[in-house]
């Protein structure tokens, strides 16, 4: 069965009820829920979760899966031998002392599963467990559990915005309403069909109908904005991406893309003047450097404000002040603008990004879309002439996407520069002017 | 040395320091640092490993002595005097004396933790030392989550100098980065609460141990060894007459 409904419809307390970790003080309940007659417990149910770093439990892959079943009291060769046979369900093929930290996202979602299932539950809860994959995890996930659910037996109840990923694989689809109850509910077919235009619009991935794509004025003369030659990247003094050469024009977009772990947000800090590159050089153009000199690295952090906006991909990293308006005064103060300079962008910023009601709200209080926009809008605040997104469009709903890319498609008309890293392919398709693949 | 239980490594380890901060003299500090040393010779540690991860300890330990040195318990003659510094007879033993004893307790506690994996510490502190498996496993869950603090840490840093307020008030920046990895290390915590919840963690079934913590005899070798250094290196001050116990005259 796949869940949907506008965020805040309460989708994934639901699933948190029915896996039975809902603390008693946890707001407020009425009426009964039921798993097989009785009231929810952990064990009948089996939950995962959207996040793969935070649901690993232990070092190893094989005590990761047994955890479940000691906690149920299995004995220790009952134990293994479920353990085996859910790493085999899920398709893990790793040995039981590898380091779970060294898994990638898609087969750390599937170590998630397969503990789930090493529990040999009725009922599998799935929270949008493919949002924070790349392409080739969405599939790895999604074929581990349909193959699960054939093996099992069990009932699978899944929560995702993108519809396509389950579309072909689930029963029933139930629509719930934000405030209580059930819109829709039947069969793919009739409830996308009936109901996909009205779901669209709340922000769910409904294939037939796919979000508003700006149109694009193309610009003839592009500037040079930055350049690299003969880059070389990396954390530490380890290049993880080597020999890099690209331009970064102003009026065009430049897409990053590749696999997890190739050193994708690498090098767009690196771009962004926040990384020393390890070897080569990143050299700004003559007009975005003025004068402070032809290497982002070596400008001054308030340097960076009017040549060089950063997005980050998470949110969060970047939030410095106590509300949002604050937050969004942080950089033209920086700048030594004045007051009524910085109302005034402040202002525009709130309401050009939806976000003047939450003007006096704490940013970390905010929802995924909101402190998205709000990110975004922290960057914008100093009109930077480069803006490099590390996955601007992570975990986002159709309409918030939609609204971004218009945005960045605004911006790049303009004479903005626009870097992303993304494996969002709708996003390369609807933005880039160039695309840099990694491998 | 990396089949023996964990709980023995510790526990050993302890029995010897409590041995070793008894009594404050050279005699007693030596003689464990020497038996101690003869045991290493048996162990077959690498030498790099061995003077790598033990270098904390050689540098704290004349570190400390230098302190003691300067700052110790006047006795004798007086060599050295600047402010309250006064280095004297009695303060050079008590230095002497005091590195000697860092290092007889810090050496055999690293190389007894080199080989330490905690998951099997987690096993045998709640199979073997029976301490409360929810309290063990939480701190086991929660000791996973330091290297995503790193990282968020690292970012943190990286941001602050895209906003622009990287150039000054260093101090100011560290206390805001450091709320902010506050916030995020609840957050991360509670998610990770909610797995081990949905895992059956908590719930009211006699829990189960899918590896075994093995103990046996020689666990308690390891153990004896360590007491055994300890109570001769006290004995030895006793028969030399250098003990000093450390309440007291």
């Amino acid at each position: 069965m796949l869940l949907l409904g506008q965020s805040g419809a309460g989708k994934s307390t639901l699933l948190q009820a029915l896996a039975g970790v809902l603390a008693d003080d946890e707001g407020e309940r009425e009426g009964t829920m039921l798993v097989d007659g009785r009231p929810p417990a952990p064990g009948r149910a089996g939950l995962v979760l959207q996040d793969p770093d935070s649901q690993l439990i232990l070092a190893r892959v094989g005590d990761d899966v047994a955890f479940g079943c000691e906690n149920l009291g299995v004995q220790r060769d009952e134990t293994w031998r479920r353990v085996h046979e859910a790493l085999d369900a899920v398709g893990l093929d790793v040995a039981l002392d590898r380091s779970t930290s060294a898994l990638s996202g898609g087969q750390k979602q599937r170590l998630a599963l397969a503990g789930v299932i090493a529990m040999q539950p009725g009922l599998i809860l799935l929270d949008e467990p493919t949002a924070n994959l790349d392409p080739q995890g969405v599939t790895e996930v999604r074929d581990a559990v349909v193959r699960v659910a054939q093996l099992t037996g069990a009932t699978l109840i899944v929560i995702e915005h993108r519809v396509a990923v389950w579309q072909g694989v689930v029963d029933r689809v139930v629509v719930l309403e934000t405030g209580g109850g059930a819109i829709a509910d039947g069969d793919p077919g009739s409830v996308l069909g009936a109901r996909g235009a009205e779901l669209a619009a709340g922000g769910v991935w409904v294939a037939g109908h796919p979000p508003a794509r700006p149109a694009r004025r193309h610009r003839a003369a592009e500037q040079l904005m930055l350049e690299t030659r003969e880059l070389s990247v990396g954390r530490s003094r380890m290049a993880v991406q080597e020999g890099i050469d690209l331009r970064v024009c102003g009026g065009a977009t430049l897409a990053i893309t590749g696999p997890n772990g190739a050193g994708k947000s690498t090098l767009g800090l690196t771009l962004a003047g926040l990384l020393p590159p390890v070897g080569g050089e990143v050299v700004a153009g003559a007009e975005l450097a003025g004068d402070a000199g032809p290497h982002p690295i070596k400008w001054r952090s308030r340097q960076l404000l009017t040549r060089i906006g950063t997005v980050f991909q998470q949110p969060e990293h970047q939030f410095i002040a106590a509300t949002v308006r604050a937050e969004l005064e942080v950089g033209p103060k920086a700048l030594g603008l004045s007051d009524s300079e910085t109302r005034t962008r402040v202002s525009e910023l709130l309401d050009r990004l939806r976000l003047a009601s939450l003007a006096e709200a704490n940013p970390f209080t905010l929802s995924g879309g909101e402190k998205r926009r709000l990110s975004v809008a922290t960057a914008l605040a100093t009109r930077p002439r480069v803006l490099v997104l590390d996955e601007p469009t992570f975990g986002q709903d159709s309409r918030t996407w939609s609204e971004l890319v218009a945005l960045l498609a605004g911006l790049v008309d303009d004479g903005t520069a626009v870097v992303t890293i993304t494996h969002d392919l709708d996003l390369v398709d609807a933005l880039a002017d160039a695309t840099v693949t990694l491998s | 040395m990396t089949t023996v239980n964990p709980v023995a490594k510790l526990a050993a380890a302890l029995l010897l320091a409590i041995c070793l901060v008894l009594t404050i003299d050279w005699v007693s500090a030596t003689v464990a640092l020497a038996l101690e040393f003869v045991v290493f010779a048996f162990i077959r540690m690498k030498a790099r490993v061995f003077w790598l991860r033990t270098l904390p300890v050689w540098i704290a330990a004349p570190l400390t002595g230098v302190t003691i040195a300067l700052y110790g318990q006047t006795d004798g003659a007086i060599y050295f005097e600047f402010a309250l510094a006064r280095v004297s007879d009695g303060s050079i033993t008590l230095a002497i004396a005091t590195v000697l004893r860092v290092l007889a307790i810090g050496l055999p506690a690293v190389v007894l933790f080199v080989s330490i994996d905690p998951t099997d510490l987690a096993d045998g502190l709640a199979q073997r030392a029976k301490l409360p498996a929810r309290f063990v496993l939480g701190a086991l869950a929660g000791m996973r989550l330091v290297p995503l603090f790193m990282e968020d840490w690292r970012s943190l840093e990286l941001a602050r100098r895209a906003r622009g307020v990287a150039d000054t008030g260093r101090i100011r920046r560290i206390a805001g980065q450091a709320f902010a990895l506050f916030v995020l290390s609840i957050r991360r915590g509670s998610a990770l609460a909610t797995a081990m919840e949905a895992r059956g963690f908590g719930a009211p079934a006699q829990r189960t141990w899918a590896r075994e913590s093995p103990w046996g005899s020689r666990e308690w070798l390891v153990m004896a060894a360590g007491l055994s250094i300890g109570l001769v290196a006290i004995a030895a001050a006793v028969l030399s007459g250098r003990w000093n116990f450390i309440v007291g005259p």
